[in-house]
Parts: structure tokens; sequence; C-alpha cells
């Protein structure tokens, strides 16, 4: 079973979930930037933040052999932060940048005005820069939430299949498909959907323009539950091809929209291609170290 | 190996020589859409190099190199765009800060051809505080061979032992290493360290080792006083963990 996790914080996980991910079947990743638990106080530590996802973190998974991209956004419960909200200036420079793949999490967390501007004004970017769009939806008042969100999406400039609207449930997981949007799951142990619940909503909605995803990150949550929802589907009668559809065919299609998934695990091998065809050296491997890191020793713990 | 670097300290004069041989090279593995991509973007790079606005034009063709030219030419045109705009250490510390990882390693092989003095030294070691070996293994090329103190030149070195780049990475590596009695020492301790946690000794170290005491057997400064060299022999030296999914924390 071949799986992308559409949403998950990887950022927040270990080098063993790197590890169970890919034994799993997991081959690709998306990480939105979104709330880190602390609440950051200046433009500055989303940068941070941002370069990481554009830098550390992706070799981190090149290691364990997962192709890593992210979304990247000024989250929902930060938009009420004015110290944080500077950092919409910054934004455009990022979005521009190879293997940002949408604009996200954007979306409601308490439904205040200062969440409709930055989602309006985050749209509109992701329009101007030929990106789909992850909106979260909220915890909160969440049917309420997802009408507003639909709304908003509707008056901007972003046609509804270039946006998956997050975290829906049995509750809002009609009114998101009747609006043309793409449909996302959130599989958690607690909250938000569990495998069961999954299957029957897959079995009442079918599988097209449905992704699944563990949204995991630095609460309860499991990295593993993609997987836990491939193994329930085929268990009720759903075919291989369904689940492939749903855990790699439907995240491939909607990232796919912004032209810049790159699948390739980029090696980690320090002297990679790029690298002999500036130096002219001649090459004393037939290949570059092969396309997968899977033989090389990680080297991430030294502090 | 490295034909393109051999004329250490004449960094410009090199230059244009070894950017039109790479020119070429990439020009002769892209298809007609990434080449006419590539020269319209070496053309606005040259025509309006330079700061403009929240993001310049070259500067956006960097950003978007990956899924125009592909990824694994990316970095070859990253370096031409650099030269077109005939970018300075104070824009190259810019385009390197605001860069992606795949951005920062094309900014640091650019170095050597762009920057004649010492002043892009901050972006070398800023690479050589990460641990992302791809930018380690760019970082210790050849600016840092030109300019780099003789201090972080030994750490550069070892750090490329702790996290698995091969040596092949650093640049004029027999010149500098060359009667260096104190990178010997450095290299003995960490092969002592090794063995006595029953670990493998990198066999680059004894490469390495090889190039510190060649000079110094003959001269006054004698590398061997690493006497507490190490005790394993190369040919002994295990290869690395063949499994992805075991860290062995060694390098903590």
């Amino acid at each position: 079973m071949r799986i992308f996790d559409p949403h998950i914080h990887m950022t927040s996980r270990t080098t063993d979930d790197y590890e169970a991910m890919y034994a799993a079947g997991v081959r690709a990743v998306v990480e939105p930037a979104f709330w880190l638990g602390q609440p950051r106080t200046s433009p500055a530590s989303f940068l941070d933040y941002f370069d990481s996802l554009l830098g550390w973190e992706p070799f981190r998974a090149a290691q364990y052999g997962i192709a890593h991209h992210c979304t990247l956004a000024l989250n929902p419960k930060e938009a009420n932060d004015p110290r944080c909200v500077p950092v919409l200036d910054e934004l455009p420079r990022y979005l521009v940048k190879d293997h940002v793949v949408a604009v996200g999490e954007i979306g409601y967390d308490s439904m205040t005005p200062a969440e409709d501007t930055a989602l309006a004004v985050q749209l509109q970017l992701a329009a101007e820069y030929e990106l789909p769009a992850l909106v979260h939806t909220p915890h909160r008042d969440k049917l309420a939430g997802l009408r507003r969100t639909l709304d908003v999406v509707r008056e901007s400039a972003l046609p509804p299949d270039r946006v998956l609207v997050d975290h829906l449930n049995e509750t809002t997981v009609k009114e998101a498909k009747d609006g043309g949007c793409w449909l996302g799951f959130s599989v958690y142990p607690d909250t938000k959907m569990d495998e069961e619940r999954m299957v029957a909503v897959l079995q009442e909605y079918g599988p097209e323009k449905v992704l699944v995803n563990s949204a995991a990150d630095w609460g309860r949550s499991d990295p593993l539950k993609t997987r836990k929802v491939g193994d329930a589907l085929l268990k009720a009668g759903f075919t291989e091809d369904d689940v492939d559809q749903v855990l790699w065919h439907n995240p491939v299609a909607f990232y796919g929209l912004s032209g810049r998934l790159d699948l390739e695990v980029a090696g980690t091998d320090a002297t990679h291609e790029g690298n002999s065809i500036l130096r002219g050296a001649p090459k004393t491997d037939p290949e570059p170290a092969p396309k997968s890191a899977l033989k090389t020793d990680p080297a991430t713990t030294e502090a | 190996m490295n034909h393109l670097h051999d004329a250490p300290g004449t960094p410009t004069d090199a230059a244009p020589t070894a950017l039109a041989a790479l020119h070429t090279r990439l020009n002769s593995r892209l298809d007609g859409a990434a080449r006419a991509w590539l020269d319209q973007a070496l053309d606005e790079a040259a025509a309006h190099p330079g700061a403009r606005g929240p993001i310049s034009v070259w500067e956006l063709r960097i950003a978007e190199a990956g899924r125009r030219c592909g990824p694994e030419h990316a970095e070859a045109a990253r370096i031409l765009l650099l030269h077109a705009a005939r970018a300075d250490a104070a824009t190259l510390a810019r385009v390197y800060r605001q860069g992606t990882a795949a951005e920062r390693r094309a900014v640091l092989e650019a170095l050597p051809h762009l920057v004649p003095g010492p002043d892009a030294l901050p972006i070398v070691e800023d690479a050589l505080r990460t641990n992302d070996t791809r930018l380690v293994a760019a970082a210790v090329g050849p600016y840092a061979a030109r300019h780099l103190d003789a201090h972080n030149w030994r750490h550069a070195v070892l750090k490329c032992l702790f996290t698995g780049v091969p040596v092949n990475a650093v640049a004029d590596l027999p010149r500098r290493a060359r009667a260096d009695a104190e990178l010997a020492r450095m290299l003995g301790d960490y092969a002592d360290e090794r063995t006595a946690a029953d670990r493998p000794v990198p066999e680059d170290l004894y490469r390495v080792l090889a190039l510190t005491e060649a000079l110094t057997e003959s001269g006054s400064e004698s590398g061997s006083e690493s006497g507490a060299g190490p005790t394993t022999s190369a040919s002994e030296a295990p290869t690395a963990s063949p499994h992805p999914g075991t860290p062995t924390g060694k390098e903590s």
C-alpha cells in the first residue's frame, strides 16, 4: 500500500515516526504551516519555521525515503494576534519557492473579523501565485464555520476545485462536496474522525476528491492513521484501486495543481549530481546516490 | 578531480571559463522549453541585477528553477543566474538567508566564482553549523579552502567525518592538510573515541590522516605525537550502517 499523507506536522514528530511511516507505506507527505502550541509573538519566528519547512524537515524526511512538501500561511488562530499579522507581507517571497504546493492552513478558528481578513487575503495570494489552498475548518461551531468558509471561497478569485477543505466530518461533508471543493478528513485517536466512521463516509460519498490524513502533530495523534484507514477500507470490501485513489492519487492530483510536486526523494547523499555538475568531477560511482535515501546513514543527531 | 577550481587565489579569472563550461553542460541537458526559460532568465538577470521591489525578477527565477529546469538541473541554473545578476557578497548573503536548502546550496557553490575576498565567509560558517549534509558538503568547497581559518577548517573536516560527508567534497584537501599536526591530533583522538566505543572508524579518517602525516615525518613538526593515533587499521574499518532507520546517535 503506497500512502501520501496530505496533512501531517512532521516538525513535531520523531525519526522513529518517519521510520514507522516508511514501513507502513508512506512515501510522501505535505506539512502545512500551523500553530505550534506555544503562541508566536513576531513574524521572525514564522520565518524560521517556514525556512525549516523548506530546509531541515525535507532533509530529515528524505533520510527515511519520504518526499516532503509544505504549504505556507498565517494560521487562523495567530491571525488574531496583531504582532503576527505582518508575516503576511513576507509570504509572497515564500510562495514562489519550489516545494511549496499550496497556501495553508488558512481558514477559521473563532470566526473573528481578523480571521475573515487573513482568509480572504490568503485566498487571493493563492490565486495570484497559482497555488491551491488548504483550508482548515474550525473545531468549534463547525457547520457554521464551514458555511462561512464556503462563502468566502465563493467570493474569492480562487475556484473551489482548487480548495481542499479539511477536518471534515459527517455533519460537514455534504455541503463541502456540493460546494465543489476537495474533501479532507483528519483521523485522530480521540477527536475528529476515526477509521470506522471514515469507512462509512466513503461508503456514502465515494472516493472521488476525498483525501485522508493523520494531521499528526504535537498533540495526541498517530502518524500511522492513514495506513489504518487503508486497512479498514480493504476489510470493508473496498478494492485496492479505491484505496490507492484515496491514499495516493487524490493527494497527488490536488497538490499537483501547484505544478510543483516532485515525488522523487532527493538523495541526501552529500555529493549528489548537482555537486558533480559544477565541479566537473569524474564520477567514480556509475550513479549518484540512489534516489531513495535508504542506504544512507542518517546523520541528523549531532547536536 | 576538480579542474574548475584548480587555481586557488584567482577566483575571478577562473570564473568565466568554469561557468561557461557549466552553462554549456547544462544546455546540453535541458529540453527546449527549459533552455528557452533559462536563456530568458539569464538575460533578465543581466539586464536588471540588484534588488528591486519585494522580490526582483532574477530572484524569482532562482526560486522557481527547480520546476522550470527539473530538480536535478536547478543548482546549475541558479549558479548561472547568480553570476548573471553579478551578485556580490551582500546579495549572496540575502539570497542565502531567504533561500530554501537547495537555493542555499547553489549560493555556496557559486561563492568561489563570484566573491574574490573573504567577505562571504559568514555564509560558509552558517552552512557549517547546520546538520544538513548537502549544505556541509557544499560549504567545504574551494571558497572555504581559500578563506576559512585553520581552526574552523579543521572542524569542518572533522564534521564531514562525523556526518558522513565524503572528504572528496573538501576542496584542496591535500594542500590544507599537509603538515597539520593539530588536525592529525584531532583525527587520532576521534579514532580513539570511536575505537573505545567499539564503533567503526570512518575510512576517510585514515585518508586525511595520511595526508597530514605524509610530509610531517621528515619535517620538524611531527604529526606522530598523535602516537595516540588510531590502532585500528583502515582495512578493518566497517562501513556505515546500511539501515536508514537506525540512526546510531553517535554524533550526539
